[in-house]
């Protein structure tokens, strides 16, 4: 059973009488434990087709099945529980709450939660990025590429079955984002499922498969040949210093 | 999300925008203060008004002469001298077969002079009055005595000081007055050396009513202050004492029918005379401070109502502000209902808190009210009622939740992804 599975999928914006066809029908599936990349020029549909995967939108044709279930009869309270439990979101803008702290950052999808033991989970996940020191700072006492190991330690403190992360480089220098990569790569070697949603090769060459996407269509469905592999610069240590 | 984190979070914003939060509060804290201080404020001049009757005696009727509205001023006020009430009209109305009620019947004049004893002297008001006065008022000498019924029909040359003219003229010396001979002169007789006057009792102090001091006041035989100080054969005033309340408006009746038939007078809108009842009077006073009362609880209202359309007016700010907060959290798991709690609750955290400051203004300011009045020497109580605290405290809450809804179903209506996107 695929952990997503996508038949036909279509996504229109309708915005009064303007209706913007964005996804023209797509079909793919993805197992658990991929690291996958979706990759394609700005504006091409990705960020659309990542939302609609990650529960934060509906797609207005064709069908979505996750966990063998149909999303379609989901309600939104249910997709408020799906995204809780079962997805971590990482951004290109970090989205971090101001005037709050590290650590409190990172509990924040515990308390809408059943979990108890906040703390120490938030505190696991944050070791788990490297930033088991940086607990009690406020997020602009950190940098960039902290701020997305931050967003990366929030996204993984609820143990989700699948991790979207949306252009998370794209805010950071090289070396921050090698970081950022470093630890996806490190994540699914622990046999987490990653979708990498990128529209830079270079970037979609650290992920296992990339589906190319150009104007709401597939146009190849690959797995990488010559595979980056982040540690190989030995970025996250450098940073860390 | 349960409700204990949900109070947690709500204080944690609150307090990373303590100076906001405490200019969108203002409001409510003038709202509320106003509220706790009008009641008190209620609380206390009905303390004061309910002391003053008391002070003037209870069950009391007033009959001044010359015709006016009962309810308006007494024509006296406007200089109008009316001769129309004597003696003989007092003698009346102690006759028990006409106005059973009555207990004491008193009659009396009085004017401005001037007192002196020595080289010392005060200004202050000589009232002419019967020995039957200390049956009408509840007076506690100090030392001495009132006039008794010998002294007061013989025309004794005596006087009764009130507490502040005792201390005036003999504070400094220290000389016991009773026994003393003191002089009293009116202010219309300039020049002449006045009348002399024994001192037989100083009355314990009474503090003030309806704005005049009695303890500033001097107490002699009718007869000496009308014929030796005034030079009028005319009455100012009877005061009538009635058995019990009850019986009021049944005595004010046979009032007037005695009154009428020593005047000859047929039909009422011919009286040449005017029968009060003191406690209606102060009834009257009542109704004034209580539509001031009403007044100022309008003004409170409207404060709350302006601190609440302040609330609405932050929170729709705050909304907007924290668009991609608000995404986030949905993002990461939060169902609508959470986030409109969490917008409620912040709300009403800060109307709460707006009450809690309202009223520990109100009762501050309540309780330096309460101490100037004292200082000022009027009977005011310190009245903080429960309900007052209460009523000022669900306003407010209830201010919050309802200026709060809107926003906070605003938020949780939000797209996430709108939400997210939003810069
Ligand atoms: N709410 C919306 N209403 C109308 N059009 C939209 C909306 N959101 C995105 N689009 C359009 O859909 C297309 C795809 O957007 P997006 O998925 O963000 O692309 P990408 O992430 O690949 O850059 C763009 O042309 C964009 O303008
Ligand atoms: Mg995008």
């Amino acid at each position: 059973m695929a952990l997503i599975k996508a038949e036909n999928l279509k996504k229109d914006y309708v915005n009064g009488d303007v209706v913007t066809p964005v996804l023209h029908g797509l079909t793919f599936s993805i197992e658990t434990g991929e690291f996958a990349a979706i990759m394609g020029p700005s504006g091409s549909g990705k960020s659309t087709l990542m939302h609609i995967l990650s529960f934060l939108d509906r797609p207005t044709g064709g069908s979505y099945e996750f966990e063998g279930k149909d999303t379609v009869k989901f309600d939104d309270g249910y997709l408020a529980e799906l995204r809780n439990e079962h997805i971590g979101f990482v951004f290109q803008a970090f989205n971090l709450l101001p005037r709050t702290t590290v650590l409190d950052n990172v509990r924040l999808p515990l308390i809408y939660g059943k979990k108890k033991n906040h703390d120490r989970l938030a505190r696991k996940a944050l070791e788990a990025v490297g930033l088991g020191h940086r607990l009690d700072y406020f997020t602009n006492q950190i940098s960039g590429g902290e701020k997305q190991r931050v967003a990366i330690a929030r996204a993984l403190v609820n143990d989700p079955s699948v991790i979207f992360a949306d252009e998370p480089t794209g805010n950071l220098d090289s070396k921050s984002g090698n970081a950022v990569m470093e630890i996806l790569q490190k994540l699914n070697d622990e046999g987490r499922t990653i979708i990498l949603v990128t529209h830079e090769q270079d970037t979609a060459n650290h992920a296992k498969r990339i589906i190319r996407i150009k104007d709401g269509d597939i146009i190849s469905d690959e797995p990488v040949k010559k595979r980056i592999l982040a540690k190989d610069g030995d970025a996250l240590e450098k940073v860390k210093g | 999300m349960n409700f204990v984190s949900t109070i947690k979070l709500v204080f944690r914003t609150l307090l990373a925008r303590k100076g906001r939060s405490f200019l969108t509060i203002l409001g409510i804290v003038i709202g509320v203060a106003g509220v706790i201080i009008i009641i008190a404020l209620g609380a206390g001049a009905q303390s004061l008004v309910l002391g003053q009757i008391t002070k003037l005696g209870t069950n009391l009727l007033a009959v001044q002469p010359g015709m006016s509205n009962e309810k308006g001023p007494p024509s006296q006020i406007f200089g109008i001298v009316v001769t129309s009430l004597v003696q003989q009209d007092a003698d009346a109305l102690r006759d028990p077969g006409r106005v059973p009620h009555a207990v004491a019947v008193n009659s009396g004049v009085q004017g401005s002079g001037t007192v002196i004893w020595g080289n010392q002297s005060a200004d202050t008001t000589f009232v002419g009055t019967q020995y039957t006065y200390p049956q009408i008022i509840s007076l506690t000498m100090k030392e001495g005595q009132f006039f008794d019924q010998q002294q007061g029909q013989g025309n004794a040359n005596v006087v009764v000081l009130g507490s502040q003219v005792a201390s005036d003229l003999f504070g400094q010396s220290g000389v016991d007055p009773v026994g003393q001979v003191v002089k009293v002169k009116s202010v219309s007789e300039e020049g002449s050396g006045g009348i002399p006057l024994r001192v037989i009792g100083v009355i314990a102090e009474r503090g003030s009513a309806f704005f005049q001091n009695l303890d500033d006041q001097v107490f002699m035989p009718l007869a000496i202050a009308q014929q030796q100080l005034l030079g009028i054969h005319y009455l100012q005033s009877i005061s009538i004492k009635v058995d019990s309340a009850d019986h009021v408006d049944q005595t004010i009746g046979d009032v007037k029918a005695v009154l009428s038939q020593q005047h000859h007078i047929t039909r009422e809108v011919d009286a040449d005379f005017t029968v009060r009842n003191i406690a209606d009077a102060v009834s009257i006073l009542s109704t004034v401070t209580n539509a001031l009362r009403l007044f100022l609880t309008a003004m409170a209202a409207i404060a709350l109502l302006v601190g609440g359309i302040g609330i609405l007016n932050i929170m729709m700010v705050t909304v907007a502000e924290r668009t991609r907060e608000i995404g986030l959290r949905k993002a990461v798991g939060a169902t609508n209902a959470a986030v409109r709690n969490q917008f409620l609750f912040e709300a009403g955290a800060l109307t709460s808190l707006g009450g809690i400051v309202g009223i520990i203004v109100g009762i501050v300011i309540s309780y330096l009210i309460f101490l100037l009045m004292n200082y000022l020497g009027y009977d005011w109580a310190f009245v903080i009622s429960l309900s007052s605290v209460l009523l000022a405290v669900g306003v407010s809450i209830l201010t919050g939740v309802v200026f709060g809804l809107y926003p906070a179903f605003k938020a949780s209506k939000l797209n996430p992804i709108e939400a997210l996107r939003y810069e």
